[in-house]
């Protein structure tokens, strides 16, 4: 209910940050339309059944996949379940306090929910051991370990690494009770869709914002697309408005870029899965 | 697919671009510094706002006032009782409207304060965030915080296909798209967008621009509302 308190920015450091941007560049030197340096590295986590590390500047994120079994919700007889949670860690920044996971948090998870589930990214029609009985449930648990702004890539690349690398025990019904068996089984993966967040500071639209670009930022958009350019979900954030003409601007350069990150993805969860 | 829109005409009759009835009231909570309802369609849903208020608590700004907000539904608002502890849904929920209505506020005038919106949705139906920000706009009008314009809000959405304006429940749940977005129309602005389902760019930028449309509709009803309660008061004396 309470607004976020963020990192408290000096007028002096503001300044230096706008100015930076007014000549087209970051505060750390990128153009405003490149992305910070990104490393993906999945399977970093034995016990869980699917994990990836992500590092997206300064921001580092863990996703890590668990399997269980549970009832299907009644209007999705047939369709495994998702659920996906996100704790910005107290180790994250001096700022961040423990406890139950705040209004930041809920809606981190929730972005990254939406994106995952309207990608159709897994095919939960094969996550059913029994129908309207018993259906595997996906847990997505996010961990936000370092702060450096843009979460909601940087955790949505996590998710998207951590389910296409994961695989989990198969289970089989014995009278009513289901058993865990020895056989692996893949996730159910159909295509998957990559996340673009864009800012708006100083009059100018930035793409993958830093910690201390957010505070000063007017609004914040994430656009998430799919292998066609389509955006499958989209979420705007801040305090600021955003032009009708920005908003447009920011879907464009994102249609623009999402391949890019695309390709990135897919190599570095291939380079993974070949086993390096 | 394929029975959402038939003949042209959605479920309920209406056309793609036609709103459902919509209903404002200015006023409607004696205790609050400003408060509203609105119907809009089954949706029902009381705002009160209070303050801003005094506040030396932690989480106040030398520079403005904060805004508190809480959307709430009550237990009977929908099919089946909803738990009456906030869910994720309505803390995100929550969240984003307050981000909506904070970019029309002018709130530098009010530093140590708190600005409490309280959002009552005593019954449910497809574009309820949407309503309660149209609604809740017009209670901090009523609130007298001065404010760029008002802020008015509309869900979009593609059904069998077709963009449609202002999504009913059904439409909501089966259709492709649901894109709920909140305006300031003065400033050309969006200050809420969400969106969940598939559309390419040229179809968001072409919903962006009926939900304008639909926009400036609802902005004539929240002034008419807004207007009775003072216009016809002022005629009174």
């Amino acid at each position: 209910m309470m607004p976020k308190k963020g990192p408290i920015i000096s007028n002096l450091r503001k300044d230096q940050i706008l100015k930076s941007i007014s000549e087209g560049k970051h505060i750390d030197g990128r153009e405003l339309s490149k992305q910070r340096s990104l490393e993906i590295v999945p399977g970093i986590i034995e016990k869980a059944e699917g994990s990836a590390s992500v590092k997206l500047g300064d921001t580092h994120v863990i996703a890590g996949i668990k399997v269980e079994v549970g009832t299907p919700f009644p209007d999705t007889p047939s369709e495994g379940i998702l659920i996906v949670n996100a704790e910005i860690f107290p180790t994250a920044s001096e700022y961040q306090e423990p406890g139950p996971p705040d209004e930041d948090s809920i809606e981190l998870a929730r972005v990254v929910d939406r994106g995952i589930r309207e990608s159709k990214m897994v095919d939960f029609s094969k996550l059913v051991i029994e129908p309207a009985k018993q259906v595997y449930v996906i847990y997505v648990d996010i961990g936000v370990l370092g702060m450096g702004g843009n979460l909601f890539d940087a955790s949505s690349y996590a998710a998207v690494a951590a389910l296409m690398t994961s695989s989990f025990n198969v289970y089989r019904i014995d009278g009513d009770i289901p058993v865990k068996t020895d056989e692996k089984m893949a996730m159910p993966i159909t295509d998957f869709a990559v996340s673009l967040t864009f800012a708006k500071i100083g009059g100018s639209i930035v793409i993958d914002p830093t910690w201390e670009e957010e505070g000063i930022m007017d609004a914040r958009l994430t656009a998430v697309y799919d292998n066609d350019g389509r955006i499958c979900a989209m979420q705007k954030g801040g305090s600021g408005g955003l032009k009708i003409d920005d908003v447009f601007q920011m879907v464009d350069l994102g249609k623009a870029k999402y391949l890019d990150i695309r390709k990135k993805i897919v190599e570095m969860v291939e380079n993974a899965k070949s086993g390096n | 697919m394929g029975n959402l829109i038939i003949d042209g005409k959605r479920t309920d009759g209406r056309g793609p671009l036609d709103l459902r009835p919509l209903k404002l009231e200015v006023g409607t909570i004696k205790n609050a510094a400003g408060s509203s309802y609105i119907e809009h369609g089954k949706n029902k849903i009381y705002v009160a706002v209070y303050g801003p208020k005094d506040s030396h608590r932690y989480g106040t700004s030398m520079e403005k006032a904060i805004i508190r907000c809480r959307y709430h539904m009550s237990p009977f608002s929908t099919d089946e009782r909803k738990s009456p502890q906030p869910s994720r849904r309505e803390i995100e929920i929550s969240k984003v409207i307050r981000d909506a209505l904070e970019s029309s506020l002018i709130l530098d005038e009010f530093p140590k304060t708190l600005l409490d919106i309280y959002i009552e949705v005593v019954q449910s139906d497809g574009g309820s965030r949407s309503a309660s920000i149209t609604a809740a706009s017009v209670a901090l009008a009523d609130a007298g915080i001065p404010m760029k314009d008002l802020v008015e809000a509309v869900a979009v959405g593609k059904v069998d296909g077709t963009l449609v304006v202002d999504l009913s429940d059904k439409e909501d749940k089966e259709g492709e798209v649901d894109l709920p977005i909140a305006f300031l129309l003065n400033e050309d602005m969006i200050t809420l967008l969400q969106m969940d389902g598939k559309m390419t760019v040229d179809e968001f930028k072409e919903a962006v621009k009926m939900a304008k449309e639909a926009a400036i509709k609802i902005k004539t009803k929240q002034k008419e509302a807004l207007g009775k309660k003072y216009f016809e008061k002022a005629d009174e004396k």
